[in-house]
C-alpha cells in the first residue's frame, strides 16, 4: 500500500515540477507565424467532418487560406465542448500568437468576452451573440430570409397542406426559422398547416429519422429540418416525398427530394474580415449578413420545381436582397392572437434577436415557453 | 409503404428504431453470462457501423455489408479479449477506453466516408403474414436485418437454455472457479463470448449505417451502446426479454415523436425524458415483483488459473 | 506458454515500472506515429506534452480540469470497492450543477461570505438526491443500480436543458439557454492569478485524504469492502448490505453533485445546457487506473486530464484532428491497464509439453 502513496505522490509532483521548470521558456518561446504573416484560429463545436455546421464554418476557413495565400495560417480545434473547455482552448489559441480568433458557436460567447478581455491586442470574432467588446465583433446570418424562400416553395408545392418541421433546441433563432417559414407558406396558401417535432439534439441521425417518419406517417409531404445530419433527407427520398436541406447542399442524400437548401456561406465574411487585420483596418462591430452579403446561399432548385415556382421563388428573394421585403412584415399577431406588428411594419432586429414566441396558427407548444 | 394506417406505420418505425438495440444488447448478454462486463459497446457498435457502411458503399450486396461489420466488430473486440483475459487488466476501464479507442478510430477512419449514402435496402415480404391488415405490413414487410435479430435472439435462448455449450457458457459465468475445476477452459470460453458479442455489436451499428439512415457520420450511434448494456440488465440476462425491453423503449421514443407532432401540449424534453423513466419504471416493477434475476455471478471478475 | 503466478504481495518497484512501461509505449507510438506523419518527433512530443504545462497558466488549467474528475474518482474508487456500480455519476454532476447554479441564482446580488458555501451545498445536495434514487430503488424494490443510474443521466441533462431554455434563463440574455452569469459572491476564490485553477482543486486533495482514511483505517471502509467482495460474509459479519448501498450511492451523489457545482462556480461561472464533457464518465477510468485506490485517483486524475490538453495542444500547433486524440487516450489507456499485469503478477516462460 506505501507503493500506491509513493506512486501517487511522486507522480503528482513529477507532473507539477516538469510543468514549473520549463514556465520561464515558454513565456520568452516565439510565437509560430513568420513576420508580417497573419494568424487566423477557429474554434467549432462538433467534428470538421459534420457535413453541416462546423463543416461550412471550415470551408470558410479553406476560403481564407485560398485567398490570401502565404499572407496568413489558419489553426482550429475541432470538438470543442461549450461548457468548461472553451476559455482554455481560446487561451491557448490566443497564447499560441492567433492575431484573430473565430469562435463559432453561440455557447462560446461568454468564454470569447473574458479571454478577449486578458488579451486585448487579439482580434475576436463570436458567431450568433449578442456580447461584443473593443476586440470583439458578433457576426451572424438572417438565415430567417432562406426559411422564407423555403416557405413560399413549399406553401406552393405542398399537396397535403401539411409541412413537417424537425427542430433541435427552441432558441431564437430556430423560432426565428419556424415563424418565417410559416408565415412565407400562409401567404401562398392558406390552408398550409406545419407540424413541428423537437428532437432536443443538434445531432443524432437516427433520432432525426424516426421523426422525419413520424412526420411523414401524420401526412407531411414536405419536410423541413433546423437539425444538422442530411438523414431527414433520406428518408424523404425512400418515400418519395419533398425535403429542405440545412447548412448545406443534401442532394447527394435526395437527388429528387431535395428542393433546395439553405447554405451557410461564412467565406466572404472571414475573407473581408482577415483582410482588415492584414490591412490593419479591423474594428469591432456586428454583422447580420443576409442574401445580399452573400452569407445565406440557396442550393440550386431540384427538378422538381416547377417554373413558375422558380421565378416566384427567385423575385422574392431578389425583393429580400434588395431591401424592398421583410419577411416578418404585418399584420402579424402571436400564437395566443394578441397584436405583434401592426399592418405595414416590420420586425425590429432586437425582437428577432430573441425570438420566443409562435406567430398566430402554428400548432402546439414552444418548449421554452414559461 | 405509404398506405398503410397511423398505426401500421408506427409498429413498422418501432421495430427499425429498436433494431440495433436488439442486435447490441444481445451481443452485450452473451459475453455478460460468460461472466465478462464489456462497456466497450458503443465502441464497437460504432465501428461496425462504419465497416459495413465502407462495404455497402463499395457496392457489396447486403451479406457481405453484415459480416464486415461483425469482423470488425469482432476484431475490436479481440483488442478487449487480450487485454482482459490475457494482461488481466480491470475489464470495466478497458471497456469504457475501447469505446473511447472505437469512436476515434471510426472518426478517423470515416471521414472520408462523410457525405455519401448507401444504396437503399430491399424489403422483404414474408409471403401470407405481410398481408394480414395493419400488424400484416408492420411486423413482416421489413429489411432482412429486423428478421435476422429476432432469429438470433431465438438461437442465443435455445443455444443458452439447451445445448451443452451454453451450459458450459452460463457456468463460467456463474462460477468461474468451479468450471475450471470441471475441466472447462474458462478464457477459452470467454473469449469465444467476446468475439461473438463484438460481431453482434458491429452488426447492430451497422443497422444505422445501412437501414436507418444510410450515410456516416462520427459519433452517429449517439450512446445506444450504453442503452443496450441498460437493456441487458433490464432483461434480467435473458434474450427474449432483451428483445421486449428494446421494443419498449423504441416505441416510447418513436411514441413521444409523434405526440409531438399531434401537437400535444407538453414540452419536448420532457417528452424526450419518457423512454428513461419509463424502463426505469418498467424495470422497478419487474424487480419489485421478484421476476428480476440477479446477474451471472462471476460478472466483471478476472479469472486466472489457480497453479 | 506463458503463465501467471500471483504475487504475494505487489512492490512499488513494480508499480512505478508498470506506469512508466505505459507512458513509454504510448510516448514511443506517438513518436513513430508523428514521424510518419511527417513532424519531427522530439520536438512535436515537446509541442504537445511540455509546453501545454510549461507555464503557471497551463498548471492552472491543468488542475482546474483534473478537479472534477478526482473528485468524482475517489467517490467512485470507494463505490466501486463496496460492489455498487454507480455509471451514473454525470447524471449526479449535472444534477448537482443545477442545483447549485439555481440556488447561486437565487442568491444574486446578495454579498456575504456564507453565500459560496451555500451554493456549494446545494450542489452537493442535489447530487446527493439524485444518487438516494437509484438507493432507494436498488433497496426497496432490488432495482438494479447500473441501468437506474444510467437512465438517470440522460434525465438530468435533458432537466438541465428545460431549466436553461425556461426558469433559469437570462432575462437580458435574448431568450438564449443560458443563465446569466453568477454574482460575484458565488464564484469560487481562484489559487493562481493565472488560469482556472481553482479552490475547488484543494478540497478533491482533501477528498482523497479523506478517501484514503476511511479506506485504511475506518471500520466503514472495510465493511464497504467486504460488502463488496462477499455479500454474504459481510451478512454473517454483521454489516449491513443496504447500509453500503446508501453510503456508497450518497457519497458518489454528493461528491459528484459537488463536482457539478464546482464546475459552474469555478470554470464557468454560469448555467449553461452542457456544463460537463462526460467527466462522471471520464472519473469511471480515473477510478480505475488508481486501482481503486482514492490516493492515486490524483495522479491519475491528472494525466487523463494532461491527455486533453495534450490532444488540444496537438491540434493547435500540428494540426492533428480530434479524432486522432482520442484513439490516443485508449491506447494509452489499454497501455497503462495492460501493463498492471505486472504489478500483481509474476510471468513465467513454460516450454508448452
Amino acid at each position: 500500500m506505501t507503493g500506491f502513496r509513493l506512486k501517487a505522490l511522486g507522480l503528482s509532483a513529477l507532473l507539477v515540477l516538469t510543468a514549473c521548470s520549463d514556465s520561464e521558456q515558454a513565456a520568452t518561446e516565439a510565437t509560430d507565424a513568420p513576420d508580417g504573416q497573419v494568424k487566423a484560429g477557429f474554434i467549432y463545436v462538433g467534428p470538421v467532418s459534420d457535413g453541416g455546421w462546423t463543416y461550412e464554418h471550415d470551408q470558410g476557413r479553406l476560403a481564407v487560406e485560398a485567398e490570401f495565400g502565404d499572407q496568413v495560417t489558419t489553426t482550429f480545434v475541432e470538438s470543442v465542448s461549450e461548457g468548461p473547455d472553451a476559455e482554455r482552448v481560446l487561451s491557448q489559441m490566443a497564447n499560441d500568437g492567433a492575431d484573430i480568433i473565430f469562435t463559432t458557436s453561440f455557447g462560446f460567447m461568454n468564454p470569447t468576452i473574458k479571454v478577449a478581455e486578458q488579451f486585448p491586442d487579439v482580434k475576436f470574432e463570436h458567431a450568433t451573440g449578442f456580447k461584443r467588446a473593443d476586440n470583439v465583433a458578433t457576426y451572424s446570418s438572417r438565415f430567417y430570409e432562406g426559411r422564407h424562400i423555403l416557405g413560399l416553395i413549399a406553401g406552393e408545392m405542398t399537396e397535403s397542406n401539411v409541412v413537417g418541421y424537425i427542430a433541435s433546441f427552441p432558441i431564437p433563432e430556430v423560432v426565428r426559422g419556424i415563424n418565417a417559414a410559416y408565415l412565407a407558406a400562409k401567404s401562398v396558401n392558406p390552408e398550409i398547416e406545419f407540424k413541428i417535432i423537437w428532437v432536443s439534439s443538434w445531432f443524432d441521425p437516427g433520432k432525426e429519422a424516426d421523426a422525419a417518419k413520424a412526420l411523414i406517417d401524420q401526412g407531411a409531404d414536405i419536410l423541413m429540418q433546423h437539425t444538422d445530419s442530411p438523414a431527414a433527407m433520406q428518408i424523404a427520398e425512400q418515400r418519395g416525398i419533398y425535403a429542405f436541406g440545412q447548412a448545406s447542399d443534401m442532394a447527394a442524400f435526395g437527388p429528387t427530394a431535395q428542393l433546395t437548401s439553405i447554405i451557410d456561406d461564412w467565406s466572404p465574411y472571414y475573407i473581408e474580415r482577415v483582410g482588415a487585420v492584414i490591412d490593419g483596418t479591423w474594428e469591432s462591430g456586428d454583422v447580420w449578413g443576409g442574401f445580399n452579403t452573400g452569407m445565406v446561399a440557396l442550393a440550386p432548385y431540384g427538378d422538381a420545381v416547377p417554373e413558375a415556382v422558380r421565378s416566384m421563388a427567385d423575385e422574392a428573394r431578389a425583393a429580400i436582397s434588395e431591401g424592398r421585403l421583410h419577411p416578418f412584415t404585418g399584420p402579424i399577431n402571436k400564437q395566443d392572437g394578441s397584436p405583434w406588428l401592426a399592418a405595414g411594419e416590420t420586425a425590429d432586429d432586437g425582437t428577432l434577436l430573441g425570438m420566443d414566441f409562435y406567430v398566430e396558427g402554428i400548432q402546439g407548444t414552444l418548449p421554452s415557453a414559461n | 409503404m405509404t398506405d398503410y394506417g397511423l398505426l401500421t406505420s408506427i409498429l413498422h418505425a418501432i421495430l427499425v428504431a429498436s433494431t440495433p438495440l436488439v442486435f447490441a444488447g444481445l451481443g452485450a448478454l452473451i459475453q455478460e453470462r460468460a461472466g465478462v462486463l464489456n462497456l466497450g459497446i458503443e465502441g464497437l457498435m460504432i465501428v461496425g457501423a462504419l465497416a459495413g457502411f465502407a462495404a455497402a458503399i463499395a457496392g457489396q450486396p447486403l451479406g457481405i455489408s453484415v459480416m464486415a461489420a461483425a469482423l470488425a466488430g469482432a476484431l475490436l473486440a479481440s483488442v478487449f479479449a487480450f487485454l482482459v483475459l490475457k494482461c488481466l487488466s480491470n475489464p470495466v476501464a478497458t471497456g469504457l477506453a475501447l469505446t473511447l479507442f472505437g469512436l476515434g478510430l471510426a472518426a478517423l477512419a470515416g471521414a472520408q466516408y462523410v457525405g455519401r449514402a448507401a444504396p437503399q435496402i430491399a424489403v422483404w415480404e414474408i409471403p401470407l403474414l405481410s398481408d394480414i391488415p395493419v400488424i400484416g405490413p408492420a411486423l413482416f414487410s421489413h429489411d432482412p436485418l429486423v428478421y435476422l435479430s429476432i432469429l438470433v435472439a431465438v438461437c442465443l435462448w435455445w443455444f443458452l437454455s439447451f445445448t451443452r455449450g451454453g451450459l458450459v457458457l452460463r457456468a463460467v459465468g456463474e462460477n468461474h472457479d468451479s468450471a475450471h475445476a470441471l475441466g472447462f477452459s474458462v478464457q477459452g470460453v470467454r473469449f469465444l463470448a467476446i468475439i461473438t458479442g463484438g460481431a453482434l455489436a458491429g452488426i447492430g451499428g451497422a443497422y444505422l449505417t445501412l437501414v436507418q439512415t444510410p450515410l456516416f457520420v462520427e459519433g452517429m450511434t449517439a450512446g445506444r451502446g450504453w442503452i443496450a448494456l441498460a437493456l441487458v440488465v433490464f432483461a434480467s440476462w435473458r434474450p427474449f426479454r432483451v428483445i421486449a425491453g428494446a421494443y419498449l423503449f423504441g416505441s416510447v421514443t418513436i411514441l413521444q415523436l409523434h405526440s409531438q407532432a399531434l401537437g400535444l401540449a407538453i414540452p419536448a424534453q420532457w417528452l424526450s425524458m419518457l423512454p428513461y423513466i419509463v424502463t426505469i419504471l418498467a424495470l422497478v416493477l419487474i424487480s419489485a415483483r421478484g421476476q428480476g434475476h440477479r446477474a451471472p455471478g462471476s460478472l466483471g471478475q478476472l479469472f486466472r488459473a489457480s497453479r | 506458454m506463458m503463465q501467471f503466478q500471483t504475487r504475494a504481495e505487489t512492490h512499488w518497484f513494480h508499480e512505478w515500472l508498470a506506469v512508466i512501461l505505459a507512458l513509454v509505449l504510448t510516448a514511443a507510438t506517438a513518436a513513430g506515429f508523428l514521424a510518419l506523419l511527417g513532424f519531427e518527433p522530439q520536438s512535436a512530443l515537446h509541442r504537445i506534452l511540455i509546453r501545454p504545462l510549461a507555464s503557471t497558466y497551463g498548471v492552472s488549467e491543468l488542475i482546474a480540469k483534473a478537479t472534477p474528475l478526482i473528485t468524482i474518482g475517489v467517490a467512485l474508487s470507494l463505490s466501486f470497492r463496496a460492489g455498487v456500480w454507480n455509471i451514473g455519476a454525470e447524471g449526479q454532476l449535472v444534477f448537482g450543477g443545477l442545483t447549485g447554479g439555481a440556488m447561486a441564482l437565487a442568491l444574486y446580488g446578495v454579498d456575504g461570505f456564507w453565500v459560496l458555501p451555500v451554493v456549494l451545498l446545494a450542489g452537493a445536495v442535489g447530487g446527493l438526491l439524485w444518487g438516494a434514487i437509484p438507493a432507494f430503488l436498488k433497496i426497496r424494490f432490488q432495482a438494479n443500480e447500473i441501468l437506474v443510474s444510467l437512465m438517470l443521466t440522460y434525465v438530468a441533462i435533458l432537466l438541465m436543458s428545460v431549466m436553461v431554455h425556461g426558469p433559469l434563463r437570462d432575462p437580458d440574455g435574448f431568450n438564449f439557454p443560458e443563465s446569466r452569469l453568477l454574482h460575484d459572491a458565488a464564484i469560487l476564490p481562484k489559487l493562481f492569478d493565472q488560469g482556472r485553477g481553482h479552490i475547488g482543486f484543494v478540497f478533491a486533495l482533501i477528498f482523497a485524504g479523506i478517501g484514503t482514511w476511511v479506506v485504511k483505517r475506518w471500520h466503514l471502509g472495510y465493511a464497504m469492502k467486504v460488502s463488496g467482495l462477499s455479500p454474504k460474509a459481510a451478512h454473517f459479519a454483521g454489516y449491513s448490505r443496504d447500509t453500503t448501498i446508501w453510503l456508497s450511492l450518497l457519497i458518489g451523489g454528493a461528491l459528484s453533485g459537488f463536482a457539478g457545482v464546482v464546475e459552474v462556480t469555478g470554470n464557468i461561472g454560469q448555467l449553461v445546457p452542457t456544463i460537463s464533457p462526460s467527466y462522471g464518465f471520464t472519473a469511471i477510468i480515473v477510478a480505475f487506473l488508481a486501482r481503486l485506490h482514492p490516493l492515486a485517483v490524483i495522479p491519475a486524475g491528472l494525466l487523463v486530464a494532461l491527455s486533453y490538453l495534450a490532444g488540444e495542444a496537438a491540434q493547435l500547433s500540428l494540426g492533428i484532428p480530434a479524432a486522432m486524440t482520442q484513439v490516443f487516450q485508449g491506447l494509452l489507456l489499454f497501455f497503462l491497464l495492460g501493463t498492471t499485469v505486472l504489478v500483481n503478477y509474476r510471468i513465467l516462460w513454460v516450454r508448452a509439453v
